[in-house]
């Protein structure tokens, strides 16, 4: 049977190798010219723990982690007894015989994974006899997968070829093993080398590698699953001479220091996820009342307070758009892929020069792990912008006027106080009631400054659309592929700019019968959000800490738009 | 605020010690301008929440770049605008409520990193904007609005606070001698580190401690301000340590520990290990 993609799970204790199987299938397959995309989940602790990363390998580009699972790879007795009912019919069950037997199960087979890679010589070979026995299983040729032990463990050292060798034993005691269970699960399409250049990035990495290429200088932050890997980047990688990253004691001390920086003319930035945006609350308000450019990266997780720390939601977005007491709304920019994730930072950064205050960046638990081959970010497209910089001599007041002004920076004429209490033009707290609406007004029409028409239109003549937000963007675009694929008559919208929403966009959405948007939280955020600026919009909605399934999203959309034309009918 | 603004509706009471400060704050800053010659501009004065922090507002002359922002968040926010432009000076103003209470979780790792600033706590041992309630400095069992019947918790002690958490420059001052506060902050800029300048300065409407301090003789009562003697060695930490609890109020320095890098400067040496690598090649460390 041909395939043209396939769903590999592996799943067992924290510290087995259950994530560096995923991400070592996905990079040994992108080198061949396959695309893969994984999905992880962590277990809230250093070591063990239930955990389960997930690996699509397609010939075509993926969108979504995917539905079934093909193979389940399971390293313990509790793994298989948990991931079982996800594989499919027809699907099979490699687990490992060194830790569990079983019996009776005629789709599943035992590899005796431990064993195997001790008898190389090499303990830590386990990962490479899994993935000799899943090429096998997919009729992979050897050579791809001896490639990739070449690119990754050729690295100069004595004992190089070592290495090599008994990696590539693991290779063929996996497959061997494999061979004689008898089982086969079908061919592999062979992939299609993409001609133009590809990188392979996480989510978290790809926001770093945006916000360094839009000119970011400085970085604190604290840690805090899942936004740390973007602090530790940053700690290596944004040095030199003007740069600052550095860890602070809290997500209080992160904001204010960052509001200091921006102050003082820098690009700053910090990320993390719900606890810490909530501490920051007040600081977000500062930054919008003393005029401040500054970039938060919110990396949602579940729930209210300790919440999900490991587990993937979209139910940041209220808190984001309003993040403060007060009359204040901020820009906020949600990605829903790794490559926007780069290009979703550059804007932030572009954002928050241009309009001179805070700007929101919303990815999810689920973005920020998965590992994904993109189209590598072409640097010369990246634009950064820069501030709008007082330079003149003196007479001039930093809030001067009813809309953006520039802004003095610390060192050269033009001193002022940036204020966080309401403040007259040159930053003196004042109380007259003039001021207030003066200044409240200038605020808000700073956002007019960051209205984009930057969004996907498709079949955009339907009456009803699908427009999801965030990470729920690639389960939700292959359902709509799949949607019109059965002739379903809806369309589809897609942006990154959640606030302010591109104009053009918003007039199109007003004129629609329906706006179905997939959402994963409780209340529907963004449909409230929607129906707030005239929009019918209605949520799919799901809060169980996971993504999408494609299928869900299929069933919901048919019964959502039958359930409509049947009342348009009725009316 | 350096001409007279119409809008700026904020007065502290006649007779409150913070415009004292506010005078030495002024002559450190113009002490500075002339020793160096860097412009007032290259001067930042990060302030806190309550009457003190009005200060930014109601410094005279030659104005320096100011920022008021959120209620005990002086510290980090200084941290921001230090480690993004070393070259600024960079001086906290705040009272005892704003610093020691909601923000004194900011000093003990400002204290650590050795950040190259001077902060100059006014401590009234009141809250004075919010009329009148207690505060760290409160002393234990005095009467204030919110604590009616008496303060049931301990005052705090600032000076050995600092010296515990490892500031590395403390002085005691007072507000009712600003040429000599102003000395003192003026020492506290030019340390390469940590600098407390921590200074009594009475609300005259809540806590008026002005005579406890000055003393006066026709009541019997000894001033509590003494002199740091000449001998003193400051670089002595059990010596500062002593001084801070002994009874009465020094006005000098305390301790300071000129042997220790400040923050920037650690920060210099780590940069000098670390690979330097522009997008472009980190963008290649992820091609396959």
């Amino acid at each position: 049977m041909q395939m043209r993609d396939f769903v590999v799970r592996f799943a067992g204790e924290g510290g087995q190798g259950v994530v560096t199987s995923a991400e070592g299938l996905a990079q040994a397959s992108t080198q061949v010219g396959y695309h893969a995309l994984t999905y992880a989940t962590f277990p809230s602790q250093i070591l063990g723990g239930p955990t389960w990363t997930q690996a699509r390998i397609s010939v075509d580009p993926i969108l979504s982690a995917g539905d079934d699972v093909d193979v389940l790879v399971a390293f313990n007795r509790e793994a298989y007894d948990t991931h079982r009912e996800d594989v499919r019919d027809g699907g099979l069950i490699i687990y490992n015989s060194n830790d569990f037997e079983l019996e009776g199960d005629d789709r599943s087979y035992g590899l005796a994974i431990d064993e195997l890679a001790r008898s190389t010589g090499n303990n830590r070979a386990a990962n490479m006899v899994i993935m000799g026995a899943l090429a096998h299983l997919v009729s992979m040729p050897q050579t791809y997968l001896e490639e990739f032990v070449e690119a990754r463990f050729r690295r100069g050292r004595a004992n190089d070829d070592e290495i090599i060798d008994s990696n590539n034993l693991a290779l063929k005691l996996g497959r061997d093993e494999t061979a004689q269970s008898g089982f086969v699960l079908g061919d592999l399409t062979p992939p299609e080398m993409p001609e133009y250049p590809q990188v392979m990035l996480k989510g978290n990495e790809a926001v770093s590698l945006g916000a360094l290429a839009a000119g970011l200088e400085f970085y604190v932050g604290y840690p805090i699953s899942p936004a740390t890997t973007i602090l530790v980047f940053m700690e290596r990688n944004l040095v030199g001479e003007d740069k600052f990253a550095y860890q602070v004691s809290s997500e209080i001390e992160s904001i204010t220091a960052i509001l200091g920086a921006g102050y003082a003319g820098k690009k700053a930035m910090t990320a993390t996820a719900g606890p810490g945006f909530s501490l920051m609350s007040e600081g977000l308000g500062l930054g919008w009342m003393a005029e401040i450019p500054l970039v938060v990266v919110d990396v949602q997780r579940g729930g209210p307070a300790t919440g999900l720390p490991t587990k993937t939601e979209q139910s940041d977005l209220l808190a984001c758009m309003y993040p403060a007491h007060g009359d204040v709304r901020l820009p906020v920019i949600a990605v829903g892929t790794v490559e926007e994730c780069f290009f979703g930072a550059v804007k932030a950064l572009n954002w928050a020069e241009r309009y001179q205050g805070p700007v929101i960046l919303m990815t999810e638990m689920a973005l920020a792990e998965r590992v994904q081959n993109i189209h590598r970010p072409d640097l010369s497209k990246v634009q950064p912008e820069g501030r709008l910089v007082y330079d003149g001599n003196n007479g001039y007041n930093r809030y001067q006027g009813n809309e953006l002004s520039p802004m003095p920076l610390p060192g050269s004429p033009g001193a002022y106080v940036a204020n966080g209490s309401e403040h007259d033009e040159m930053g003196d707290t004042t109380h007259l009631p003039s001021r207030h609406i003066q200044m409240t007004e200038r605020r808000f029409s700073k956002l007019k400054l960051l209205e984009e028409n930057d969004y996907e239109a498709d079949n955009s003549d339907e009456p009803v659309m699908v427009m999801p937000w965030g990470g729920s963007k690639g389960p939700a675009l292959e359902a709509y592929n799949q949607l019109r694929e059965q002739g379903v008559p809806v369309g589809w919208y897609y942006t990154m700019n959640l606030n302010p929403l591109p104009p053009a966009l918003l007039a199109e959405l007003k004129q629609k019968e329906l706006v179905i948007v997939p959402e994963l939280n409780y209340q529907g955020q963004f449909s409230g959000i929607l129906r707030s600026q005239g929009v019918n919009a209605v949520s799919i909605t799901q809060y169980t800490g996971l993504p999408f399934k494609v299928r869900d999203l299929v069933a919901q959309i048919t019964e959502m738009n039958n359930s409509h034309r049947k009342e348009m009918v009725r009316a | 605020m350096s001409k007279k603004n119409p809008e700026y509706d904020f007065k502290w009471c006649p007779g409150c010690g913070d415009f004292g400060v506010r005078r030495a704050l002024e002559l450190a800053m113009i002490n500075r301008l002339e020793e160096t010659g860097k412009p007032m501009e290259n001067n930042v004065v990060v302030a806190g929440i309550g009457c003190s922090g009005n200060l930014v507002h109601l410094l005279e002359g030659n104005q320096p770049y100011g920022f008021h922002g959120i209620h005990g968040r002086t510290l980090p926010v200084a941290m921001g605008v230090k480690m993004a432009r070393p070259e600024l000076n960079v001086v906290v103003v705040a009272g005892d409520g704003d610093f020691l209470s909601i923000g004194g979780e900011h000093i003990g790792p400002q204290a650590a990193r050795n950040l190259n600033i001077c902060a100059v706590v006014m401590d009234n041992g009141v809250y004075g904007l919010t009329k009148g309630q207690s505060s760290p400095t409160t002393q234990l069992g005095t009467v204030t609005s919110s604590t009616p019947y008496g303060k049931i918790e301990a005052e705090a002690d600032p000076l050995e606070l600092y010296l515990t958490l490892g500031a590395s420059f403390i002085a005691s001052g007072f507000s009712g001698q600003p040429r000599e506060l102003a000395r003192l902050i003026g020492q506290g800029m030019d340390h390469e580190g940590f600098a407390m300048v921590h200074v009594q300065s009475p609300c005259t409407t809540y806590n008026d401690t002005f005579e406890l301090m000055k003393g006066n003789a026709r009541k019997g009562i000894d001033p509590l301000l003494y002199e740091v003697p000449e001998d003193h060695d400051a670089s002595d930490r059990g010596a500062a340590f002593e001084m801070i609890h002994r009874r009465g109020v020094p006005m000098g320095v305390i301790y300071k520990d000129e042997t220790r890098p400040s923050l920037e400067q650690r920060m210099v040496e780590v940069r000098g290990k670390a690979p330097r690598r522009s997008v472009d090649e980190l963008m290649d460390s992820f091609a396959f």
